[in-house]
């Protein structure tokens, strides 16, 4: 339908070549973007299936539908799948792929080759992790935790080992291409106060990624070679220490969990002022905080450890350092509601999103100090509270990121607008399937539940029943999108090049884009969300 | 390694290579005759200050960082910035777990 006023069909990233090879062999951003959004949405909904079957099992107290042995792995399964296959590459490897060049004004990333080998390093890792998977599973959650990892477990956990450190090259090249495009590759004028904060926020990913993945790579390696040579590494009675395992882990891990959130703060700096029509609050303090979390993320790993039996006064020191990190993220949540102080807001889907995720954030970041403190951490670690915490950042923060990303950059990958009303939709079900889901399991953690038990004494029920329903709202929440975007491919309303009315160099390209980006290299001029100077038409889209 | 080998526009002397891979060598053997020796805690402290003493020749010279832009260094500088506080931090566990001995500790 929307072909009619189309005679002649643009050139654009997407048409100009077709056929299976032209995608395996491209080493064109925007098309390893979509192979990046087309894997890791396979990711998402194992991981989510693994998701929904421990929710079943947790329905009734007892231990009725599957065997401790098979829910052991499954939290590990939905663990490794979720955080390491699908949550880092999220936003940077589909987003950050597609939108770095074209928000600095180049016509590819430095190294494009390097782009395209990232994802088939990926794809190895995953499918080697999956082997492991069906070929009888891991047990040892995600955090492989010796010595039960080294020693005891008799699951394929050298299997996975080698399948995330084959994934984690792959985040290592995406990092290193950030960093030297957007060290190298600006256009003319882009100065570094006038790149856009999704940059900033993925150059700072990138500067974790490149630094802390060999930690995880080597920490990995040598879980397998203990396991395999009884190297004596973590092994006590072969003169190791199994908590060492723990620091290399977290030393990687908890910047790790920052690689899962700063991508998405990116994501919401744009998308809140745009939909608030002003300029950015306090731009230089929203770049510097990402580049000041990604540094201090560094500094605090073992608060995982404070009962593992590390020194007291190291967990004081770390203690007092976790703090230090939430500074850096309340500085962004402050100059987000600034920024929609007196603005214009309009309630477009990804503004929703948006929405979502700076509330939620916040509770997951607040509830983050509770667990540095001390004494707090001695009741509630390794409890639903824990659980609780890092869903409400990794699921109410960066996946809310991510779909608000989608749905703000999806009239520019694919050129189609989705059903707003839809969309609109699915945004609330989400918000509200996540907390029902998530919010109880605060209380249950309080109250004393250890994680990670397939079965639970009956005062418990209540609360679970209550998580378990709020899942399935959240399911739907996540299906729909599935549908009305695969929908808007051939029926959607043609997008043009800006729907949103947004500013950046990336909206001022025709969408989808060509394959080279820009016909000519752009030359910048004016400061990024420069939107007091925008005319204020109405947005074409919704309502 | 050939000595025609250049970095940003830089040759280096062969004499140099030369020179370098002799210190290297001398300091294998060192390392070697060492753990011959058993001086006790020094063991690893001996290897260790070698090793650490080699790679940075290698990174300086055979890797040509020496000659190389200043964001080159700096990378590298940053790399070691953090595993020093991978080292640094964690012994903060290790060197003041013994301070207070609860039992059962
Ligand atoms: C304000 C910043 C934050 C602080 C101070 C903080 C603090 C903590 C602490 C102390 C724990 C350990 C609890 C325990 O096991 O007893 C923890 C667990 C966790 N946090 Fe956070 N957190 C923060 C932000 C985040 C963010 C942004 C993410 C992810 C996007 C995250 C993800 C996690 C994960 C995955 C775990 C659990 C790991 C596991 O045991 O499986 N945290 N957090
Ligand atoms: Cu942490």
């Amino acid at each position: 339908m929307a072909t009619a006023v189309q005679t002649v069909e643009r050139e654009n990233y997407l048409n100009s070549n077709y056929g299976i090879k032209s995608w395996l062999l491209t080493t064109d951003h925007k098309r390893i973007a979509i192979l990046y959004l087309i894997s890791i949405t396979a990711m998402f909904w194992l991981g989510g299936f693994f998701a929904m079957m421990i929710r079943l099992e947790l329905l009734t107290p007892a231990g009725d539908l599957i065997s401790s042995d098979t829910y052991n792995k499954l939290f590990t399964m939905h663990g490794i799948i979720m955080v390491f296959f699908f949550l880092i590459p999220s936003v940077p490897a589909v987003l950050g792929n597609f939108l770095v060049p074209l928000m600095v004004g180049a016509k590819d990333l430095a190294f494009p080759r390097v782009n395209l080998l990232s994802w088939y390093l990926y794809m190895a890792g995953a499918i080697t992790a999956l082997v492991a998977m069906v070929t009888g599973g891991v047990d040892t959650g995600w955090t492989f935790y010796t010595p039960f990892s080294t020693t005891y477990s008799n699951t394929h956990v050298i299997g996975a080992a080698i399948g995330i450190f084959i994934a984690g090259f792959s985040s290592i090249l995406t990092g290193l291409n950030f960093i030297v495009t957007i060290h190298r590759m600006r256009a003319p004028g882009m100065t570094w106060r006038r790149l856009p904060l999704f940059c900033w926020a993925n150059y700072a990913a990138a500067i974790i990624m490149v630094l802390g993945t060999p930690v995880i790579a080597i920490t990995l390696l040598l879980v397998a070679l203990e396991r395999a040579f009884h190297i004596g590494v973590f092994n006590p009675q072969l003169g190791g220490d199994p908590l060492l395992f723990q620091h290399l882990f977290w030393f990687y891990s908890h910047p790790a969990v920052y690689i899962m959130i700063l991508p998405g703060m990116g994501v919401i700096s744009e998308i809140v002022t745009c939909f608030s029509r002003k300029r950015v609050f306090g731009y230089e303090f929203i770049a510097l905080a990402s580049i000041a979390i990604a540094v201090l993320g560094f500094l605090v790993w073992a608060h995982h450890m404070f009962v593992a039996g590390i020194s007291v006064y190291a967990a004081l020191v770390f203690s007092l350092l976790s703090y230090l990190v939430a500074i850096p993220s309340a500085v962004k949540v402050f100059n987000w509601t600034a920024t929609m102080y007196k603005g214009s807001i309009r309630y477009n889907t990804p503004m929703l999103y948006a929405f979502g995720f700076i509330g939620l954030f916040t509770v997951g970041g607040l509830t983050g100090i509770f667990l540095a403190t001390l004494g707090i951490d001695v009741q509630v670690h390794d409890t639903y509270f824990v659980v609780a915490h890092f869903h409400y950042v990794m699921v109410g923060g960066m996946v809310m990121a991510y779909m608000a990303g989608l749905h703000f950059w999806w009239p520019k990958i694919t050129g189609r607008m989705y059903p707003e009303a839809w969309a609109k939709l699915s945004a609330l079900l989400v918000f509200v399937g996540f907390n029902t889901t998530f919010f109880p399991q605060f209380i249950l953690g309080y109250m004393g539940l250890p994680r990670r038990y397939h079965a639970y004494p009956p005062e418990f029920q209540v609360l679970n029943v209550l998580s378990t329903a709020g899942a399935s709202i959240l399911a739907v929440g996540y299906v729909l999108p599935m549908i009305y975007f695969v929908w808007s491919l051939r029926y959607g309303k043609e997008a043009g090049p800006n729907p949103w009315n947004a500013v950046g160099l990336e909206w001022m390209v025709p969408s989808p884009p060509p394959t080279h980006n820009f016909d000519e290299t752009p030359v910048v001029t004016w400061e990024a969300y420069d939107y007091e100077h925008q005319p204020q038409e109405e947005v074409t889209v919704g309502h | 390694m050939q000595e025609t080998t250049e970095s940003v526009g830089h040759i280096v002397p062969a004499k140099l290579y030369v020179t370098i891979w002799a210190i290297l060598m001398a300091m294998t053997i060192t390392t070697v005759l060492v753990a011959r020796a058993d001086i006790g805690p020094f063991n690893v402290v001996v290897a260790l200050v070698i090793a650490t003493i080699k790679a940075t020749l290698v990174v300086l010279f055979f890797m040509h960082l020496r000659y190389s832009p200043k964001l080159t260094m700096a990378t590298v500088v940053a790399a070691m910035f953090f595993l020093f506080l991978l080292l640094g931090l964690t012994m903060t566990d290790y060197l003041t777990r013994a301070w207070l001995t609860n039992p059962g500790y």
